[in-house]
This record gives C-alpha cells, structure tokens and sequence, in this order.
C-alpha cells in the first residue's frame, strides 16, 4: 500500500467515524464497511463471508498478523522438502520439535521485555546458569530430589533478571547496557559456577543421568497419550470459545460468527491430527520401535497457553502492553511501571530457566562454552521474525512461537541439508530480513 | 465577596476602581450556588518569572468555561495547577466549598477534577476499551472480564452520544484526532470526573473533527459536567462556552458571560488586558471595567 493510499484509507476511517458519531445510522453499513479496517474481524463480522472480507481487507491495510510467519514457513518447508525429500520425514519432524522446544522458549523469554520497549541481551548466558544449576543438583554425589533442582533452576534465573529488572526502573539505566553488562558478566558467571562444580563438572561439561530431565525432550508420549492430550486440548479450547462466544451474545455484544469459530477449531484440530498422526508412525531403524509425540511438544505448548492467558487475559498483561504503547499514559492510569517492569524481567527469567533446563534435557549434558551471545540473539531474531516489534508494546505470544519455530527449521533444514554453520546464519539473517521488510512494507509509516 | 474585589482594586500597575455597576456582567450564577471550584488569589511564580498574579475565578457547576489568552498569558500554568502538576506559590483552590490542596494529578483525579490531555492519555496500541479501562479492570475469576468492560465502556459512549458500537474494540492508533478526544473525555467521565479540563481540544482538528469536540463539550454540560476549556478559537469558544476568562499576562483581564462579550473585545481583552468596547456597556469607559467582575462575586 503506498502511502497515499494508506492516507486515504485513514481519511475514510476518520469520515466514517465522525459520520457515526453524529448518531446518523443510515449510513452505517458503509461506515461500518470502513471501520473494519482498524477492527478486529471477531467483533466486526456477523457471517463466514463478512469476517474473511474484513479479514482480508485488514491484511491489506497492514494488520496483518501472524499470516506472513506462516507462509514464510510455508515457503521455506517446502524448499526445504524439495530440497532433501527427508525433510518432512516422521523421524526428521521429531527431530525438528526437539530442536524447536527451546529455541522457543527462548522466544517467549525474550517476549516479556520486547513487548516493555526494552532488551535483554543476558538471556542466552543466564539460561545456560539455570541449566547448570539444575544439572549439577542431580548430579552431585547424593542428588537433591528432580523437583527441587528444576525449582531452584529456574529460581536462580528469574532472581539474576529481576536484579537486572532492579537495576533498570532504580537507576534508570537502559536495559541495553544493563543487560550487555548481564551478557558479559554472566558468562563469567558460568566459567566461575563450573569451577565450583569440581568433579561433577570435570572438562567444562556436566553430564545428565537424571532420568526425568532426559525424558523432558528426548523422550516420548505413547501414542494413545499422544491421542488423549490431542482429543482434551482441542476440546477444551473449542468450548471455551464457544462458551465466551455465547456469553458476549447473551450480554448483546458482537462475538465471532459461530461459522467463523467452528472453522477455527477445526483448523486446529486438523493441524494437531497431521501432527499426531505423523508423529505416531514408528520412525525407528531396524527392529527398535520408536513412535509417539516428543514431551517437549505439550510441554512448550502448555508454556505457550499459560503466557498467552497471562498477557492477553490478565491485569499484568494489559498493564505491560500499555507500558509499551504509551508508558506516560499508563503512569497517569495509576499502573505501578515499576513493579510491572521488574516482574516482567523476572518472567522472563523464569523462561531462561525453563529453556536452560530444556537445553540441558535436548543436549543430555550442559557445558561451559554454550554459545549464550548467539542464542539471545536468535531469541530477538525469532520473536521479530514472529512479529513482536523491538519499540514495546506490539506482538503476541503465538509469534515467538512460529517465530522460534521458524528459527528452528532453518537450523534443522540447513544441517540436513548438510550445508555449513555459514549458510545457516545467512538463511537466519535473510529471513529475519524479509520479515521485518514485508512487516515494513505492510505497516507504512508505523515503526516495527 | 466585597472583600476579594478589594483586593483587585488595588492590584498595582492597572489601576482600575471597583465599581458595582460591573457586577452583572461577570456574575456566574446570580444565586446562592456554591461554585464548584474557586480561584482565590491564585499565583505562581517560577523563580523570577510571575506566572500567574492573583487570580480569581470562579468556575461553576454545570456550565462550560472558556479560559482564552495570547500565548504566555499564562493559560497552561493555571490548568496545570488547578489539575496539581504543579502547586500555587500563594492563594488558595476551594472545590465544592472547602479548601484543598492538590499536591498531586492523583489528588486531583481523587477530587473529581480530569484534566485530557489527548495524546499523553492514550495507549495507541490499545482498543477503545482498553484505553479507557486501563488501570481500571474487571476481573473475573483472576482474569480480565472483558464483557463487563466492553458493557461500561459501552456505556459511557452512549451517554456522551460518541457510539459507534461497531468499532469500539478499533485500536485507539486508527482514530482521528476527535475521535481520540472523545475517548480520553469518556475515560475521564467514566471515572466519576465532575471537572474536566481540556487543552487546546481542537487544536489541528478538521472542520468536522471540531464539530465533533464541540458537540462532545455541549453533551458533558448537558450530563451535569463542568468543563473548563482553553482555546485559541474564539469560534469555538464562543459557540460552547457559557462563560469566558481572558487571561492577558498571568492576570485575569475579564470573567464574563459569554453573550456579554463579543469577539472584537474579546480579541482587546487578549491582545493587550484591556477593552474600550465592553466598557460601554457599563457605562464606566474604563478600559479594565469588565475585570472588575473577575469572579468575585459569586
């Protein structure tokens, strides 16, 4: 859309909204024609064909989305396919979801301080601290029991970001050098903790033989499992959008046509069937059986829908939305920045936590020489990628999701494609590109 | 109040004598109504600089007053003290009555006073009833309750007649600037606001984007809302306003009905403090007769 259009189209929206304003209902069907543009298609449409064309009209105009991460996913599978026919194989698909797990969390960490306007770059170097804790506490001589190091695991973690937090609403001082200073220090931080490890840690690399931990990822559910989780998931979230369906129409609001919403759920159901499906065939060599979907896929999921919840469902979460839009306007509206902004990092802690421990669990070992700087850096790259905007407030969970998520194919496509590590950072650097440029292009004039 | 007129009487440098004659002209109310909130002796200075000298208003219920004056006269630094951004270096704010002190914006949110400032109020990448919800949401089993906010949110439009109850899940960022004003007015009324202060409300606003505004003003006085206005357009002023303050150098130049003052004087009033025009009427000729009324009659 070229900028003239896009004034004009601003220029209809203003008419339209003054017209309405003025109380005229006769020209509402035009006038709501227009709105449409700036509306969410849920509350704008009362029938299948009204809500794609909003929809559709929307995705013109710019708002459009996670639909580019998808067809970028789209477009880079099925290279990757053509490319290596193996790509879409049960075995490789397993091996993308534990692949992805953690660069996905590693998406969401890095969600919590985007969406704020700010940064953090320590991310990679404090995940790596959660993993090391969690392991060396069951590795030591007389182990601690598994919940306990996973709790004080991601413990540390949440406590080192909300000091970071600390330091940034206190002294009011970037988040970019706070958390570069968190960048540098914490990786000293890991050199001195595998120091201290003395035998558990012997060559700089700690060893998992904690049977929970190694299942988090590299273990699978028995596909009957596979099936319930599926079946449950997708019968719970369909009722929920139904029962919020019904409860906006009792109180005479505008909800989603039920077309719309059963469509939605079937998407999804779909998505999950394939997936299960596939991932329930037995991929193993030879005569070792080995089928059924990887922990990690409900784990990350489950992490994906409490966040989800959290920021869109909750006080916390519209709170840091509106620090990101407009941090004054949410001052003058009572919210306690402060509080918000240090809970905030702490979450994101706790994210480092869990994607340390993941890590860990992918790796069956954490070493000292993990690569903190780049995967903080794919963090940021993802969550971009996912459409989460670097100036705060814009972007939602279920973009660090695909977003990680296309991090991770990328990674799995170029290895099996047996490319080099300089192919894979160039096909990271493009995509992240060509993301930001279509989110550009589509937005005009609003920074990304 | 003979006692505060005294007081104006005597303010050095312009030199103007009391005179009962004036008294009709500036009265707000001409009954025993308690004003909602009254300036006495109101000055604030910034070092050096005199901001504002001896004010005193008087801004009744019910009715929209129009603050109007040269840039520098001093309009925002009143504003920003009767809203509590900054405090009076002397004189004394009583609301609905009673002496107060407002230390703070939040104190002055507390009294009922919501002074709209359109593009500091508003998060853009918020919906209509996030905005106006913000800070104030209802929870439902721990979790926002959307269809109740949507409800209130809902409401406070239709009562302020700025429904388009098709768009108010639209993002604040897609509205225009009218629009965006009557958002920040309905979160403030919302709020229990009895005063509602607005700056420069149709500052770069279209033709219709002002009507819009105006309307929105008359319907806060219709809903029992003071308004205190500043504008620049005396257009605008002198279609909502029932009384207008001309502030001319950090002092009050007149208080007046507004059908008592048309625009050359009020253009007078503005440009130098003071108006041979309105002086006729009162019979005086003085150039500063109309201040006399300042208010301190109510």
């Amino acid at each position: 859309m070229t900028e003239a259009e896009h004034n004009e189209a601003q220029a209809q929206a203003e008419q339209a909204g003054s017209v309405a304003v003025a109380g005229q209902p006769g020209a509402a069907g035009d006038v709501a024609e227009r709105i449409a543009l700036a509306s969410a298609p849920e509350v704008m449409a009362n029938s299948l064909g009204e809500y794609t064309r909003i929809w559709l009209r929307r995705v013109r105009s710019g708002e459009s989305g996670a639909l580019p991460v998808i067809i970028g996913l789209i477009i880079i599978g099925a290279y990757f396919q053509i490319s290596e026919h193996a790509f879409l194989s049960a075995g490789n698909i397993a091996n993308l979801m534990t692949q992805a797990g953690f660069l996905i969390t590693f998406c969401m960490a890095q969600t919590f301080p985007l969406l704020l306007g700010e940064i953090d770059l320590s991310l990679g170097f404090n995940a790596g601290i959660g993993g090391t804790v969690t392991l060396w506490m069951v590795a030591v001589h007389s182990p601690f029991p598994t919940w306990a190091a996973i709790i004080v695991g991601i413990a540390v973690c949440a406590a080192i970001a909300a000091i970071e937090g600390l330091i940034i609403v206190w002294l009011r001082i970037p988040s970019f050098v706070v958390t570069l200073a968190g960048l540098l220090g914490l990786n000293g931080v890991l050199l001195w903790l595998f120091n201290e490890t003395g035998s558990v840690g012997l060559g700089g690399v700690i060893q998992n033989h904690n049977g929970f931990i190694n299942a988090l990822v590299s273990e699978n559910m028995s596909p009957t499992l596979g099936w319930i989780v599926l079946i449950a998931a997708v019968v719970v979230t369909g009722a929920y959008m139904i029962i919020r369906d019904r409860r906006r129409r009792a109180h005479n609001l505008v909800a989603p046509p039920l077309s719309v919403t059963l469509l939605k759920i079937a998407v999804m159901a779909a998505v999950g069937l394939v997936l299960v499906l596939v991932l329930n065939h037995n991929r193993g060599v030879g005569l070792t059986v080995l089928s059924g979907v990887p922990w990690v896929v409900p784990i990350v999921l489950g992490l994906f829908v409490a966040l989800n919840v959290l920021l869109g469902r909750s006080k916390f979460g519209r709170y840091v939305y509106a620090i990101g839009g407009n941090a004054e306007a949410a001052r003058r509206a009572g919210i306690n920045l402060r509080r918000i902004r240090v809970i905030a990092f702490a979450l994101c802690g706790v994210m480092a936590g869990v994607t340390g421990i993941l890590y860990a669990s992918f790796l069956g070992s954490i070493s000292n020489d993990i690569q903190g700087g780049q995967y903080v850096l794919y963090a940021v790259a993802g969550a971009v990628i996912g459409g989460v905007s670097l100036f705060g407030g814009r972007g939602r969970m279920v973009g660090a999701l695909l977003g990680g998520f296309v991090v991770a194919v990328i990674y799995n496509g170029v290895e099996l494609l047996g490319l080099s590590a300089a192919a894979q950072y160039i096909w990271t650097a493009l995509v992240l590109l060509a993301a930001v440029t279509l989110d550009a292009l589509a937005r005009g004039s609003t920074p990304t | 109040m003979v006692t505060d007129r005294s007081g104006d009487g005597t303010r050095p440098g312009t030199g103007r004598v009391p005179s009962g004659s004036d008294l009709p002209n500036g009265s707000p109310a001409e009954s025993g109504d308690v004003p909602l909130l009254r300036l006495r002796g109101v000055s604030k200075s910034f070092g050096p600089v005199q901001a504002l000298t001896d004010i005193n208003l008087d801004i009744p219920a019910g009715q929209v007053t129009a603050l109007v004056g040269d840039n520098g006269a001093g309009k925002s630094t009143l504003i920003k003290t009767v809203a509590g951004i900054w405090q009076p270096s002397s004189g004394q704010l009583i609301w609905n009555g009673k002496p107060v002190h407002i230390h703070s914006p939040k104190d002055a949110t507390d009294l009922g006073i919501a002074a709209v400032y359109q593009d500091l109020a508003l998060c853009d990448n918020l919906d209509i009833v996030q905005n106006m919800l913000l800070g104030h949401e209802a929870e439902h089993f721990g979790l926002l309750d959307e269809v109740s906010m949507e409800l209130t949110a809902k409401k406070t439009l239709q009562d302020l007649r700025v429904t388009t109850v098709r768009s108010i899940r639209q993002l604040v960022g897609s509205l225009s600037g009218g629009q965006r004003q009557a958002v920040a007015v309905a979160k403030a009324v919302m709020l229990d606001a009895k005063l509602v202060i607005m700056d420069e409300p149709t500052a770069a606003l279209g033709v219709s984007q002002t009507e819009l505004v105006l309307n929105l003003i008359k319907r806060l006085k219709n809903t029992g809302h003071s308004v205190l206005v500043i504008s620049h357009n005396l257009n605008d002023v002198f279609q909502v306003a029932d009384r207008i303050a001309v502030l001319y150098l950090g002092r009050l130049a007149a208080v007046t009905q507004a059908a008592d003052l048309d625009r050359q004087s009020a253009v007078d009033l503005m440009t130098t403090g003071a108006s041979t025009r309105l002086g006729n009427g009162t019979g005086a000729g003085h150039a500063d007769a109309p201040s006399v009324g300042t208010g301190a009659e109510g």
